[in-house]
């Protein structure tokens, strides 16, 4: 039986959701990011409540740029459809291919990252613009670092299955664990778009 | 592994079984002994507060520590003595109600204890480190970031890593509630116990996020410098009342369903009735979830929303109190024309329906916008919060754990010693809390470390801290009933109180696979119908075969004393960044060995069909 979990042959369709664990998994999951959900919603509502509070400090109109952010919010869209395309070769059993995609997933969320933090020196070095410097600050740093460490963390995790499983193909038992680490990046480009709204736009705009 | 077997087994390896353990009835009896430990604690903090307050102008504590002691009573009944002896109920009925073999993530189930535990050791710690938090269990802003010393700091961490294992024990919930119910078990099928765990457990999925983000952003602020809560740097102090209530309230439920729940189990087996009104008992509960996240501002109609935002929570406050009533009636409905047995839990039963109904109209007083401007903050309070949290939520716990104790330890507690138990607590909670409600109305703030002569709160105040003494009584006479039990008691058969549900269709205590072969179900009450319509026993829905079970781990406590390391890390970086490495260490171990977790293949491992037909048929013990 234990055998069955391990084999790569003979795959159902949808091999993330064959057995009673990787549907709970997938269940599970789904109710973890509704979780999530409430979290982010919370530092969003606190943001909106501190966002003119900038004292003396830059307001949002004047910090941010919309250009870099525009290749950060580009950069991970893409990568999140290029997540799909691995589930895709997950689904049919290529697992060269999955992990191809995977690979290039994870360099895109690299480059987001590096940006991520370039952007964050900028804010700092040249307009002093820190954690401590205001309520307006604090709150921007923490819903968007919030937001940071989850991609990290996500890229931890799809770097730890990749190492995991690059030499054993896809069965029934990691393939639910694939499944829900590109769940979980779907879900923080979810919650990119809604910062690069309310935080950037409305930031520029109001 | 039966019983016997490891009551063989040397004291080493019954220890490590624990450590390890996976399986949920293990992890109830981890609940109950840190829960009951936690329950402890908080009742002699409670008695020191009394103690304080039993004459004007007494001396007994100082200040400062009188402050410490009531937030700690606070935080800790809330959320290291209710939410887990609660866990501990739901952990040791709810998969057996639902016909399960076990819930849908051992591993995560096991986790959300280690997290509770750790985290109520780090929040104690404080009391040995200069001082435990003093800004109240509601922790409100500026007074929580301007406290002195580290108290707060232990606060914000010790919830912080308390509340993930609480959400985690909830996510489980939800999936082993949807995914692994037994043949024939729908929905509507559901014990109301496990209806209201489910419900429960939505309540924790929705509402923890929130405290969450608070205390991380209390945090910040306190730790690292952050501005969210002062306002000379442009924060925001109500922003913390928000996110506490709208954690806080949801919370008040996600301790007062379970104890329905338990209520509704023990109600119907003690009138030999099913539940009256089943299906409107499960839409109560719904909608009083629901209800439950529009109302937190009524914790703040003091703060200054306005009329408009008062007007509408008082209003949406006052509608819960609708299906509340519901239920009191449906349980009173199924109680009329029974047959009732006066058992202890029906005592507690019985003792709950008017005890919470008075806080209940106490609740519908304070939703009041208008009047209660006039109770905010008093006496009344208080009352009204005992009345729901003890008449409610505490009388559900003693009243589970008495039910389901033979389900936990194969023995019936002692009858005799609960009778006087419950009368010694019943009558020693009235004692204290009832005459708080006049305190209030006369006009006695709460949190005051001492209260004058001559304004008339003498005597109540005298009467009201005898009643504390009677509850510690009881309690204290449960402890040693547990003892006596232990050592004097017969034990139980699978069935003691002639029960409707499932988890009376297997021995005391169940074999750890829990059911041989899955039975089938076929209504509501299922082995009551096949009591009245059967055999007596429940019909398997399948035939015998292999067993899959989850391996034992240790992984779990140690990711979670890596998460305590950590946090004791983070609280002193700011008087030394040394600790910095403590940190760094701690979340070394706790990503390292979710790491090893996500590594490793855990395949679980099978009871073999020929093993299982060697024991005994593990039915009606
Ligand atoms: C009909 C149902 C209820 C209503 C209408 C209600 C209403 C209220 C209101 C308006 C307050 C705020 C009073 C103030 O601070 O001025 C309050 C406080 C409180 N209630 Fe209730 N309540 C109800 C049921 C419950 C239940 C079931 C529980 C818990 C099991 C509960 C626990 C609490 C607690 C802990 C507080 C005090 C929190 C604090 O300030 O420390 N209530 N209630
Ligand atoms: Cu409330």
């Amino acid at each position: 039986m234990a055998d069955e979990l391990l084999k790569s042959t003979n795959l159902p369709h949808d091999p993330e959701r064959a057995t009673l664990e990787g549907k709970n998994k997938f269940l599970g999951f789904w109710f973890f990011l509704g979780g999530e959900t409430v979290l982010f919603a919370s530092l969003f509502g606190t943001y909106l409540a501190l966002k003119n509070s900038h004292l003396d400090g830059v307001p949002a109109s004047e910090l941010f740029g919309l250009g870099l952010v525009f290749i950060m919010t580009m950069i991970l869209l893409t990568s999140s459809l290029t997540s799909v395309y691995a589930m895709y070769h997950m689904k049919n059993n290529a697992p060269k291919k999955m992990m191809l995609w995977l690979g290039i997933t994870v360099l895109l969320g690299l480059s987001f990252l590096g940006l991520e933090i370039y952007e964050f020196n900028h804010y700092v070095n040249d307009y002093g613009h820190g954690f401590t410097t205001s309520a307006f600050s604090s709150a921007f740093y923490a819903l968007v670092g919030f937001h940071g460490a989850h991609v990290a963390f996500g890229l931890g995790w799809f770097i730890l299955l990749m190492v995991r499983n690059w030499k054993r193909g896809i069965n029934l038992y990691n393939a639910p664990k694939f499944y829900i680490a590109s769940l979980y990046w779907h879900f923080i480009d979810v919650v990119w778009v809604f910062i690069f709204t309310v935080v950037y736009l409305m930031g520029v705009v109001g | 592994m039966s019983a016997t077997a490891t009551k063989k087994a040397g004291f080493g390896s019954v220890l490590w079984d624990y450590l390890t353990t996976v399986d949920h009835k293990k992890i109830a009896i981890l609940y109950l002994i840190g829960g009951f430990f936690f329950f402890i604690l908080g009742g002699l903090e409670a008695m020191l507060v009394r103690i304080q307050l039993i004459q004007p102008d007494n001396n007994f504590v100082s200040a400062q520590f009188y402050n410490e002691l009531i937030t700690m009573h606070g935080t800790t009944m809330i959320f290291l003595a209710a939410m887990p002896l609660l866990l501990a109920l739901m952990n040791i009925a709810m998969p057996l109600q639902i016909g399960a073999r076990d819930v849908a993530f051992p591993f995560v189930n096991a986790l959300g204890f280690w997290l509770f535990l750790i985290g109520g050791i780090v929040l104690n710690i404080s009391w040995f480190t200069g001082g435990a938090p003093d800004a109240g269990w509601t922790a409100y802003t500026p007074l929580s970031i301007f406290s002195e010393g580290h108290g707060l700091d232990y606060y914000s961490i010790g919830l912080q890593i308390a509340g993930f294992g609480t959400l985690m024990g909830g996510i489980n919930f939800l999936v082993t509630v949807i995914t692994m119910r037994a043949p024939g078990m729908t929905m509507m099928r559901m014990p109301l116990f496990s209806w209201t765990t489910f419900i429960a457990s939505v309540l924790i999925l929705f509402a923890f996020p929130a405290l969450t983000v608070g205390l991380f952003l209390l945090t910040f602020d306190r730790l690292f410098g952050a501005n969210f809560f002062d306002p000379s740097m442009g924060g925001n102090v109500v922003i913390w009342e928000h996110l506490f209530w709208i954690f806080g309230h949801p919370e008040v439920y996600i301790l007062i369903l379970p104890a329905f729940g338990v209520f509704s189990e023990v109600i119907p087996t003690f009138s030999k009735k099913r539940l009256f009104g089943y299906s409107s008992m499960v839409f109560a509960t719904v909608l009083i979830a629901f209800l439950g996240f529009m109302v937190w501002a009524h914790h703040m109609f003091t703060v200054g929303l306005g009329p408009i935002a008062n007007s509408i929570f008082a209003i949406a406050t006052m509608a819960i109190a609708v299906p509340t009533g519901i239920k009191i009636f449906n349980w009173l409905f199924t109680m009329w024309g029974g047959t009732l047995r006066f058992t202890s839990p029906m005592l507690f039963a019985l003792g709950f329906i008017p005890s919470f109904t008075i806080g209940g109209m106490t609740g519908v007083m304070l939703g009041a916008a208008a009047a209660d401007f006039q109770y905010h903050d008093t006496y009344f309070v208080i009352a009204h919060f005992h009345y729901v949290i003890v008449g409610g939520t505490v009388f559900g716990i003693f009243a589970g754990l008495i039910y389901w104790w033979p389900k936990m330890f194969g023995k019936v507690l002692n009858e005799k010693m609960n009778h006087w138990f419950f009368w010694l607590f019943f009558i020693g909670f009235h004692l204290t809390f009832f005459l708080q409600h006049f305190l209030g109305l006369m006009g006695m703030p709460r949190r005051y470390w001492v209260f004058l002569e001559g304004q008339g709160l003498d005597l109540f105040n005298f009467i009201s801290t005898i009643g504390a003494f009677f509850m510690a009584a009881g309690t204290i006479l449960f402890m040693y009933n547990i003892v006596w039990t232990a050592m004097k008691e017969p034990k139980a058969s699978g069935d003691p109180w002639d029960g409707r549900t499932l988890e009376w269709a297997v021995s005391s205590p169940p074999p750890h696979y829990n059911f041989k072969q899955l039975p089938l179900v076929r209504g509501l009450d299922p082995l009551w119908i096949e009591k009245t319509e059967g055999n007596g026993k429940m019909q398997p829905a399948e035939p015998l075969g292999d067993i899959h079970m989850p391996n034992n781990t240790i992984i779990p406590l140690i990711m979670s004393i890596g998460l305590g390391i950590a946090g004791m890390g983070i609280i002193y970086q700011v008087d030394n960044p040394m600790w910095w490495i403590v940190a760094v260490i701690g979340f070394i171990i706790f990503f390292g060995s979710m790491a090893v977790r996500s590594l490793k293949d855990d395949l679980g491992h099978h009871i073999h069909k020929e093993d299982l037909e060697k024991e005994g048929d593990g039915s009606n013990g």
